[in-house]
């Protein structure tokens, strides 16, 4: 259903805060951080991006589910469910609308990255492979949002329940520093966790070298462009059901 | 058509004389049903073609006896809908069923199950049991037929609030499946309908409660739905919004709507609504037009207030007075009976009381509320009759009424 990217065009507000934000963080890691970690053979900043883009995608889930649970108070879910249309078609709007949020969020992160001295070094084939992986694993974890946003009961648990789950996600990962400081147990998690396989996946469209520290060997760590897919592929098969299977059944309380 | 369930043998009729109109009723139009006959038994069936027919046998007492058949057909049937919530039975074998193009006003408290029925009918909600029809058709079976023909207006303004008023018409449009120019046109026209083209480029936030609503209305009447359910119109509006709101449902109605709408106001449903189903815990506990159901409640009520040591005396000589038990109020001080006959009862009571040397503190007529109905049909009071539904307060006049679950 296009309806909702129309939602979304609606509030300028709304797509210049989700471009912001990224692109606060781009400027933050790239100065504050960059500093700081030293990353030998090459540029933090070309490490950097893609963990942000993986970072950034990855925040899909709170953009869906908040704006989910937001509709269910107002009470919106439930006229659309009282519409002559196909049950999948609100949820199945939603993602798509957030997805091509997304769209819009990398490209403007894209450019900002070129301005503080991003080069991707690969070709234009792989890089767009990377994007595309990108929007995909942003597509699956909205599925995840739908879920979250039907569930809780108020917007404000959504948004707790999603940064408590995605926010150590994101950090417990390769994204911003390399897993080889941490305690070894955790970076075997680090090494299994789906932001950092999709990172190391990206960084390697982007013509770079990954580094891998006590798990070089792992399945993830030798093939981070197919565990990727796979998790995606994973996500999607278990939450677009499940999320589907709640719309129905959901009732605002 | 044929109507495969016959009329039910039906009872003697009681024992209120009508206005001598014996024979003369036709099928009325609904709006002017009012207290010239008695209706003592109806029937229900489903005609070959799968309408819902009832027919209603109408027997006028007094001095002749007409006995009138009308055949109804019903635009919602709802058979002894079951549903619940953990340990608390929202619906306990609920029924009820609206004729085609009439209005039925579903009245009740906080909790007694009327948004339950509403998202029932709606397709919503599924139902422990029990089985429900709209138009015709089952709602558990075919809701998406169902969702073609009904228009559903919430509790809460459901729309967006960053659109405009038009942006929204427009989009519910398209989900209804309507082409981008049908769905433009029909929003112009709504929003003329509603009086809000002036706000038609304004975003929801800038629009007063009441616009809000109305737009929500307008939105559920996008496809021209045969059945529109309204839960709670009004509440929460004030006075003037009100008012407006039933400026605007009483156009839809002559409009030929079959409208089933729920409320906690007697009032309003007095205001809207050709026919009115009380209940409470999940049942319908009373049925009938406004006028008897106002009869059932005893009308008019007499309230007298008088010094705590004349409380007993004065209770004896108003039920005395009136053949009716006096409801006491201890802590106030205050008695009140049912006084048919309003103003002359009231008179007789003041001469009464005079006679006994009792004087009044206070004495008065008071309508029939909310309350009232309550107090006449399950003997308990309404509770938390709140216009602030957030606030969880109990607003409780009298004090002392059963305990049961505030459900919101």
């Amino acid at each position: 259903m296009k309806r909702q990217l129309l939602q979304l065009i609606r509030l300028p507000e709304v797509l210049i805060f989700s471009t912001i934000q990224p692109v606060m963080f781009v400027l933050l890691f790239r100065y504050v951080f960059g500093g700081a970690i030293d990353t030998p053979g090459t540029d933090y900043v070309q490490l950097l991006m893609p963990g942000i883009f993986v970072q950034t995608v990855a925040f899909t889930v709170a953009a869906t589910a908040i704006g989910l649970s937001e509709d269910m108070s107002k009470g919106l879910i439930d006229r659309f469910r009282s519409l002559p249309i196909s049950r999948s078609a609100v949820v199945l709007g939603r993602t798509l609308g957030d997805a091509t949020l997304n769209i819009v969020v990398l490209i403007v992160m894209g450019l900002t990255g070129v301005l503080v001295g991003w080069r991707p070094s690969s070709g234009a084939l792989s890089i767009a492979a990377g994007f595309g992986m990108l929007l995909l694993f942003g597509y699956a974890m909205s599925w995840m949002g739908v879920l979250v946003g039907l569930s809780v009961r108020d917007t404000r648990v959504a948004n707790s329940v999603v940064f408590l789950f995605v926010f150590p996600m994101t950090f417990l990962s390769n994204a911003f520093a390399p897993t080889t400081g941490m305690p070894k147990p955790l970076q075997y998690v680090a090494e299994w966790n789906p932001v950092s396989t999709m990172v190391a996946g990206i960084r390697s469209l982007f013509g770079l070298t990954n580094q891998f520290g006590a798990t070089a060997n792992s399945f993830p760590s030798q093939h981070p462009i197919a565990m990727s897919l796979i998790y995606i592929i994973l996500i999607m098969v278990i939450f677009i059901p499940l999320s589907v299977q709640k719309y129905k059944k959901v009732s605002p309380r | 058509m044929l109507i495969t369930a016959p009329a039910a043998a039906w009872e003697t009729p009681n024992e209120r004389a009508n206005n001598g109109m014996a024979g003369a009723i036709t099928p009325k139009p609904t709006a002017t049903r009012k207290a010239t006959e008695d209706r003592t038994a109806t029937s229900r069936g489903r005609s070959l073609n799968g309408d819902f027919i009832g027919s209603e046998a109408i027997v006028i007492t007094g001095e002749v006896i007409g006995v009138v058949i009308v055949s109804k057909k019903y635009a919602v049937v709802a058979e002894n809908l079951v549903k619940t919530y953990g340990a608390t039975r929202a619906l306990d074998g609920l029924s009820l069923e609206v004729e085609e193009g009439t209005v039925l006003g579903v009245l009740g408290p906080n909790g007694a199950g009327k948004t339950t029925t509403v998202r029932i009918l709606a397709t919503l909600l599924t139902p422990d049991s029990g089985s429900a029809y709209v138009a015709g058709i089952d709602v558990n079976k075919d809701p998406q037929k169902v969702r073609e023909l009904i228009g559903l207006s919430g509790q809460y303004a459901a729309v967006d609030e960053t659109l405009t008023g038009w942006d929204n018409l427009v989009m519910f449009g398209r989900l209804y499946h309507l082409n981008a120019n049908a769905a433009k046109e029909r929003a112009t026209q709504l929003l003329e309908q509603f009086s809000l083209t002036d706000a038609a480029r304004r975003p929801i936030k800038t629009y007063s409660g009441g616009m809000r609503r109305r737009l929500d209305l307008a939105a559920s009447l996008i496809i021209k739905p045969k059945v529109l359910f309204l839960d709670e119109p009004t509440t929460g509006l004030d006075p003037r919004g009100r008012l407006e709101m039933w400026d605007v449902i009483d156009e839809l109605v002559k409009g030929g709507v079959t409208l089933l709408l729920t409320t906690q106001y007697l009032e309003e449903a007095d205001q809207l609504a050709d026919e009115i189903a009380v209940i409470d815990h999940g049942r319908v506990i009373a049925r009938g037009t406004s006028d008897s159901l106002k009869k059932e409640v005893g009308g008019e009520r007499l309230e007298v207030t008088v010094e705590q040591s004349k409380v007993a005396e004065t209770a004896k000589l108003l039920s005395e007075l009136t053949q009716s038990k006096a409801h006491i109020e201890e802590g106030l001080h205050r008695i009140s009976v049912v006084a048919h006959g309003g103003s002359a009862r009231l008179i007789e009571a003041v001469r009464a009381l005079d006679a006994a040397q009792i004087s009044p503190l206070d004495i008065g007529l008071k309508r029939p509320s909310l309350d009232d109905v309550f107090m006449s049909l399950t003997g308990h009071v309404a509770e938390e009759i709140s216009e602030d539904e957030d606030s969880g307060v109990k607003n409780n006049k009298r004090g002392k009424s059963g305990k049961r679950g505030n459900r919101k």
